[in-house]
């Protein structure tokens, strides 16, 4: 049986928390097919010190390494019995078939990361955009992969069980520039919203929990822009931010949370700074123009009183 | 020697040229298809081949005129050089089109400014002036982007800079400017320059 060691840096646990509401497979499911040796919110027989040192010693092998939360090298700020984190992942580092990155923090350093007194918080392999995370840049495990990052704060369970179940199973898993799997992180949080018609006419919400309008323009909805199946794998099968009438923040980004005001949208001269991905500033502005010039009556009024 | 057969689209400028003209004297209502066809010394029937009514014509010139300065804009635009120049070069070459072409600026004046009915359907909002609106937007938004523009909303800042140019041209068209609107082109594009330029 393939085995599973689970550690925590700077984290609030809440991929964990996250994971534990994992379905189809559910949390023990998955835990009947991998063997968890240790995790520090289930593991009560044996200690932390106890499994690195039979790990040392050749007694336990572990196949998958899952780091939750960002890491450290500077003891006072984190610490697990004697060890760093960052001393942890050195000792284990060459001893895994894979590593994962579960959630933001541990993949890009997240809001640990940007904390002014350490500068020395990142992510398991990236810090942000750069690659200047705990391990170099052309680090790999055993298997050949580097990092797999599974951002989002918190990571959907589904995306981890998926990755795992797909690695358990000998898939090649395809990665993205930012080593996030394919197969779930191309799509946007914008794909399957269901404010996209009125993303399409450019009528805006102004207000948060509406079921009308678009959070893009004046709400600052980065779901155009964040790589993430939010809209695709709900979030407890039945609702995601956007659906809700909460803009995307994206938190499954390197960038997350680098930003100024999730809430707004930055604009010049009342023009958006950024546009969706995969088209021009200059196509954006002229589809827009367009759109809204060709007023939808359905979508003008509240969907209570739509025939 | 055989005549050289024009193409349609110089054809169609011809067109323009002389609606524009006859719309600007007569007015929009009082210019029928035959006076435009008259002008041109061609048949009713042949023009319609070009256009299927007045009011296809009329749309039709303000879209070419868009594209006309909307494309120059958009090479200013791609241009690596600042703001204040970009002004500077926009405003010129908006009084050099209409030196060159007086009779698009007379139209819009003339004929789109006072007939709008005309152009309620399918020229409606900025449908048949994109390309400019467009060039502008991206004009404007990267000014403001690189800090050399004041953030604002886009209209104010859209007009004072349109406005002053179609202030220009309709003096000129009263009779009452003593140099030609290309000559005050620096002085304009200053003024325009201080009023959105960041402190
Ligand atoms: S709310 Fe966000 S994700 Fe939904 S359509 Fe608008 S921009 Fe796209
Ligand atoms: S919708 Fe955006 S902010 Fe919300 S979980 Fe998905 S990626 Fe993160």
């Amino acid at each position: 049986m393939k085995t599973l060691l689970w550690i925590q840096g700077l984290s609030c646990n809440g991929n964990t928390q996250s994971l534990l509401n994992a379905e189809n497979p559910f949390f023990y499911e998955i835990f009947q097919k991998i063997k968890l040796i240790y995790h520090p919110s289930f593991s009560y027989r044996e200690n932390l010190q106890t499994i690195i040192k039979k790990v040392k010693e050749e007694k336990i092998k572990i196949n998958f390494l899952v780091v939750e939360g960002a890491v450290t090298s500077d003891k006072r700020f984190h610490k697990i019995g004697d060890y760093s984190v960052a001393q942890i992942l050195e000792i284990l580092k060459d001893r895994a078939d894979y590593i994962i990155a579960a959630g933001n923090c541990a993949s890009f350093g997240n809001i640990p990361a940007t904390f002014p007194h350490n500068t020395d918080v990142k992510g398991v392999q990236y810090k942000f955009v750069q690659k200047e995370g705990f391990f170099p840049p052309d680090f790999k495990t055993r298997s050949g992969y580097p990092v797999i990052n599974i951002p989002g704060c918190p990571m959907h369970p589904a995306w981890f069980t998926q990755t795992i179940t797909a690695l358990l199973e000998g898939k090649k898993v395809i990665l993205d520039q930012f080593n996030r799997p394919k197969e779930l992180f191309m799509y946007l949080p914008h794909d399957g919203c269901t404010r996209n018609e009125y993303f399409e006419w450019k009528v805006e919400s102004e207000e948060f929990g509406h079921k009308e309008g678009c959070l893009f323009y004046n709400l600052g909805c980065r779901g155009p822009m964040t790589h993430a199946p939010c809209n695709k794998i709900l979030w407890n099968r039945i609702s995601s931010k956007t659906r809700a009438g909460m803009p995307c923040i994206g938190c499954t980004e390197f960038n997350f949370p680098l930003r100024e005001n999730f809430f707004e949208t930055k604009k010049n001269m009342g023009i958006p700074e950024e546009v969706p991905l995969g088209v021009s500033k200059r196509a954006y502005i002229t589809i827009t123009g367009v759109a809204k010039t060709l007023k939808n009556k359905r979508l003008m009024v509240k969907l209570e009183e739509t025939d | 020697m055989s005549k050289i057969k024009k193409t349609k689209e110089e054809r169609k400028k011809e067109i323009i040229k002389a609606a524009c003209r006859l719309f600007a004297k007569k007015g929009y209502y009082n210019t029928t298809i035959p006076d435009i066809a008259e002008e041109l010394g061609m048949s009713v029937g042949n023009l319609y081949n070009y256009f299927h009514s007045k009011e296809e014509l009329a749309k039709y010139i303000m879209q070419y005129s868009s594209k006309l300065l909307g494309d120059e804009i958009r090479k200013i635009n791609e241009e690596n050089i600042s703001t204040k120049e970009k002004i500077y070069k926009i405003v010129r070459k908006f009084f050099e089109i209409g030196q060159e072409q007086p009779e698009l600026i007379e139209y819009f004046l003339r004929v789109f400014l006072s007939n709008r009915e005309v152009f309620e359907e399918g020229c409606e909002g900025f449908l048949c002036v994109q390309e400019v609106v467009t060039e502008l937007m991206l004009f404007l938004e990267e000014g403001a982007r690189k800090g050399e523009l004041r953030q604002q909303d886009f209209f104010p800042a859209f007009v004072t800079l349109m406005g002053p140019l179609g202030g220009m041209v309709f003096l000129q068209g009263e009779n009452v400017l003593p140099k030609k609107p290309i000559e005050y082109s620096d002085e304009l594009a200053e003024n325009i320059w201080r009023a959105l330029k960041a402190d």
